[in-house]
């Protein structure tokens, strides 16, 4: 569990102050995975190098399973951060020893004998699927396949948690789906909390639980993947959502609607079982509405699916009150869309 | 035209002498420099034993007997020399100069191949909460190990230059033959020998450096 109590991080360079983080709060339970997604300066990795003390907060407090890391004595502070995996965007293997030794570091900074590291860096090499490659050098390796080792020597001293600061931004798409693949494994099978930053919400969708959106040291919304990617809130969240789920209608059908004006536009969003049944169907059935579909969409998010249609209503006004009303009923969230909303989503 | 004032045994006893000033002040000129370098690197702003006071009297006093040329704290260190060899002249008394010119150069030189040492190796060395001193010895050391052993090769062609000015002061050597018999005594064989055998020895070093490090540097 990682907790993070109204933290402030201040960096002075030159005199000059540089505010990166401004009152961050967050909880990452047990078997989390959670990710922190921002844009670029936003605080992200000084947020996530705060939870292995790589840096120390001006204020507040970082709690790592329950305990702060402020009241640590350097010596405590190491053995926790044997607790704590991280990976890196650009790896950071040593170039000069080989897959093998890379994988063993972390046993041998804990004085482990030799026959237990060969065992375990076996094991390790299998997990990611690199037994073969335990005497190339990270220079003979494609990124996926440093990133893999990366993850291999963070596991070696069986941490509970794993960082990981744009672990896959240096990666194709291919590719990085099979990375985060691997963590979602690493999760499941051990057990470990992953921490994730990334400024991509595909790697968000693809496996997180849970998330924060950052902006300029703060922490601007947070909460389940499902209910950010549902009902994002701040316009910056409403970007980030926008890069993986078009939920809005497109220009020419938006054109056709400026010229008939006065209908009444509404978003439908489903999620969950409300996605299965089949409410469109009985308005037209028992209200008698006419439904003319502007937009529809679905997507997969944590094994849930998540419906946005954008329809156009027509029909006796109180026909379309108890049609609106049943469908609320049936946990279809709905949203009307003013025309001005149009106008502005136009530019 | 060819003929010559010294014998093969002379030009012998020169190079053993050059061979035995480089070694030596290089040995003793490494086992100060390096760890001087090292400390240099960790102590700097930043790194990974941080220590403002010590990192601002190490750096100008390396600067300061950086910044004197060789013939110059030749001469300025006779008192030093005589103190520690009892001796201002001779192989020996050449021996304590070419030590302070050559430590702090070498304390620059590891100083430069630790720093090209990319940072993230050492962020993830603290990630894994390692000790400094397994920062240095599991982490720094060996990612460096190739661009040392390069630095050191430098050195040790500095070395050669500076012994042939040791001779000025007797030192011995193949210098101190170039300037008693080729330059006083205009002895032109000895003098193009001397420049002979200094290409060979710096060449022969270079190449000795450039494929060890290359051993080393298989990645
Ligand atoms: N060591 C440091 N010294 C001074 N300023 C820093 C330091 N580290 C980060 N900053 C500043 O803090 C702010 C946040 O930086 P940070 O690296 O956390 O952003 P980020 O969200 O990770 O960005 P990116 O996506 O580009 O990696 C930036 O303005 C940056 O310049
Ligand atoms: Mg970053």
């Amino acid at each position: 569990m990682i907790e993070l109590r109204d933290v402030y991080k201040t960096f002075t360079r030159k005199e000059v102050k540089i505010e990166a983080l401004k009152g961050i709060s967050l909880k990452v339970e047990k078997g989390d995975i959670f990710g922190v997604i921002g844009y670029s300066g936003a605080g992200k990795s000084t947020l996530i190098r705060l939870v292995n003390y790589l840096e120390r907060p001006s204020e507040g407090q970082v709690l790592v399973e329950g305990h702060d890391l402020g009241a640590y004595s350097d010596k405590e502070l190491r053995a926790a951060k044997k607790n704590i995996g991280m990976i890196f965007q650009h790896f950071n293997l040593l170039e000069s020893k080989k897959v093998f030794d890379n994988v063993a570091i972390p046993l041998v900074l804990l004085k482990k004998n030799k026959a237990e590291i060969r065992k375990r860096v076996q094991e390790l090499l299998e997990f990611v699927g690199l037994s073969d490659k335990a005497g190339s050098y990270p220079s003979e390796l494609s990124g996926g396949q440093k990133q893999r080792v990366g993850i291999a020597r963070a596991l070696a001293s069986n941490p509970s948690i794993l960082l990981c600061d744009e672990a896959t931004s240096a990666l194709d798409p291919q590719t990085t789906r099979s990375i985060l693949q691997l963590l979602k494994r690493i999760n499941a099978e051990y057990n470990i909390t992953v921490m994730i930053i990334t400024h991509e919400m595909s790697v968000i969708q693809e496996i997180c639980n849970k998330v924060a959106v950052m902006e300029e040291g703060r922490i601007i919304e947070q909460g389940s993947v499902l209910d950010v990617f549902g009902q994002p809130k701040h316009e910056t969240t409403q970007n980030f959502v926008k890069t993986v789920i078009q939920n809005s209608m497109t220009t020419s059908v938006r054109r056709t609607l400026k010229a008939e004006h006065g209908s009444q536009l509404y978003k439908l969003n489903f999620a969950g079982e409300s996605a299965s049944e089949p409410v469109l169907y009985e308005i037209i059935r028992s209200y008698g509405v006419k439904v003319n579909i502007l937009f529809a969409n679905t997507t997969e998010i944590q094994e849930t699916t998540l419906g946005t249609i954008i329809v156009q209503l027509q029909g006796d006004p109180s026909q379309i009150e108890a049609a609106l009303d049943y469908m609320n009923k049936h946990e279809v969230r709905i949203e009307e869309v003013k025309s001005y909303v149009l106008d502005i989503n136009h530019k | 035209m060819f003929s010559t004032s010294i014998t093969s045994e002379q030009f012998l006893k020169a190079i053993i002498e050059t061979i035995q000033m480089v070694g030596v002040s290089l040995f003793v000129g490494s086992l100060l420099g390096v760890p001087l370098g090292i400390l240099l690197v960790i102590t700097r702003p930043g790194g990974v034993l941080e220590n403002k006071g010590l990192y601002t009297v190490l750096n100008p006093v390396i600067n300061i007997i950086r910044s004197l040329p060789f013939i110059i704290l030749l001469v300025a260190i006779i008192p030093v020399t005589r103190a520690i060899v009892h001796t201002s002249i001779g192989t020996s008394a050449a021996i304590v100069p070419l030590i302070i010119y050559i430590a702090p150069y070498i304390a620059r030189l590891v100083e430069n191949s630790l720093l090209e040492v990319n940072p993230g190796i050492l962020e993830a060395a603290e990630a894994m909460g390692a000790t400094p001193l397994q920062v240095i010895w599991y982490f720094l050391l060996p990612e460096a190990i190739g661009s040392l052993i390069l630095s050191l090769t430098t050195a040790t062609i500095g070395l050669i230059g500076a012994t042939a000015m040791a001779g000025t002061v007797g030192g011995g050597g193949v210098g101190d033959l170039a300037i008693v018999y080729g330059y006083q005594r205009f002895d032109k064989v000895v003098m193009v020998a001397t420049v002979i055998i200094l290409i060979i020895l710096v060449q022969g070093i270079q190449s000795l450096g450039n494929t060890l490090a290359r051993k080393i540097r298989r990645y």
